[in-house]
């Protein structure tokens, strides 16, 4: 099984050349940590910053200076700052290349939920459901079971839905699935020490199995 | 050019009435009125309609109306880090209309803009279209959103002139411009005040036709939410 530094580490060997990312917060935070060097990309933040730098020294903290997740950060050479509808812009208009975002159930149609529990959390979308409803490349970090054992990959999702048909592949810690134009989780990779026998246990949506399904390579 | 300054938060927000729609800049804590949410849990207002991302934490920022009851509804995209408010929600207390974040940013702008609604895909299939007129634009479904106006529109800007004309830093810019132009009443409060003439026009972001009230803020905390640094 990987820890978030593994789901963190296998979602960057997806990142290409080239391309501007949005990442939400948690786990899709840590992947800039582990984007190869060769590997040129442009970090969007959804307060207004394109070219998200590191997080700021002690004598370098400006509270007018956050990412979405209202940490401190830094800027870059070639950082550019605007406003909230106008980083909407980038978003709604197709700009952002690849979105990387956490979940708290995918279905095998690729619909999403992660804002609301009812009667349990209220804390709202944020931005989440115009991301999803307009990225072209949508990947989410997630665990593949609940806390209490529940599988996350569902054949439809019982939480309210943040946006519907829209997640291409998803990364767990126990594997990592595309989802089928037609429906369906297909496993592509599994996690280090993981047996597919497993997968399949903690998968509750339909998943789809050919052939050897190899382990996944880190580092 | 026109002086719009006033002396401070007290004399700018003077005319704000119970249960007025208010739109307030920033995100989190970055770019918010300091001076005039002070001035407005001076005054007692009430009844307040607020219009925010965000609606701050249990001790700084709009939170500090939310202690005093003077809010009687949010519309804001996230609200998780303030358990007053969760608690107001929960009891029924406080009204709250969420809405996706790039939604809120564009009606707030098609407010100020005078486009009165917009197609959108943002919310399609989900709670936020229930109710709302839905439409196919190259095969992809859109909801129509309207715009949203305000009586008064608070904002934060780093500089500022005498005429209105101001200039933001960082990402405390946000929704600060936006709500600038929505405003009947646009009331601006600024780090630093200097006279017409100082700023380069070539670098000012909200031109000062969209702003009737301007101050110098003055003790700015900037409370910062997640200090993250990095070891050198």
């Amino acid at each position: 099984m990987l820890d978030k530094i593994g789901i963190a580490k296998r979602i960057a060997q997806e990142v290409q050349d080239g391309t501007y990312i949005n990442l939400g917060i948690g786990i899709p935070t840590l992947v800039a940590n582990f984007i190869p060097e060769n590997i040129n990309v442009v970090l969007q933040s959804e307060n207004g910053l394109l070219g998200i730098g590191p997080f700021p020294e002690e004598e370098q903290v400006d509270a007018d200076l956050i990412n979405a997740g209202k940490q401190t950060v830094t800027t870059l050479p070639g950082s550019s700052l605007f406003s909230s509808s106008e980083s909407f812009e980038m978003i709604r208009g197709g700009h952002v290349d690849l979105t990387i975002l956490g979940a708290m159930e995918v279905s095998e149609n690729g619909n999403i939920a992660n804002w609301k529990i009812p009667g349990k959390m209220v804390k709202g979308m944020g931005g989440a459901m115009d991301l999803v409803a307009s990225a072209d490349n949508i990947i989410v970090a997630m665990q593949h079971c609940s806390r209490s054992g529940d599988s996350k990959l569902l054949k439809s999702c019982s939480l309210p839905i943040t946006g519907l048909n829209c997640v291409k592949k998803v990364v767990t810690n126990m594997a990592v699935l595309d989802i089928l134009p037609e429906g369906g989780f297909k496993l592509l990779e599994r996690a280090p020490g993981v047996s597919v026998d497993e997968i399949k246990a903690a998968t509750a949506g339909k998943l789809v199995v050919e052939g050897e399904i190899p382990e996944m390579k880190l580092d | 050019m026109i002086n719009k300054e006033v002396s401070n938060a007290d004399e700018a927000i003077h005319d704000i009435a119970d249960n007025s729609t208010l739109m307030l800049g920033g995100f989190g804590l970055c770019g918010i009125p300091e001076n005039c949410i002070a001035a407005l849990v001076r005054k007692g207002t009430t009844g307040l309609t607020c219009i925010s991302n965000n609606a701050g934490v249990d001790d700084f920022g709009i939170g500090l109306m939310l202690k005093t009851r003077q809010v009687k509804k949010m519309i804001s995209s996230y609200v998780g880090e303030n358990a007053e408010f969760e608690r107001q929600l929960l009891t029924g207390e406080l009204e709250v209309d969420l809405i996706p974040q790039g939604t809120l940013a564009e009606r707030v702008r098609a407010g100020g803009a005078g486009i009165p609604a917009f197609f959108t895909p943002a919310g399609y299939g989900t709670e936020v279209a229930e109710g709302k007129e839905v439409r196919a634009f190259d095969g992809k479904m859109h909801l129509l959103e309207s715009w949203l106006r305000a009586d008064f529109a608070l904002v934060k800007a780093w500089k500022g002139d005498k005429s209105g004309n101001l200039v933001f830093k960082g990402t405390a810019r946000n929704f600060n411009p936006m709500m600038a132009m929505a405003g009947k009443i646009t009331i601006a409060e600024v780090e630093e005040l200097v006279e017409v003439g100082e700023l380069d026009p070539n670098q000012v972001h909200t031109p000062g036709i969209y702003v009737q009230r301007i101050f110098q803020g003055e003790g700015y905390e900037k409370r910062i939410e997640q200090r993250t640094t990095r070891i050198k």
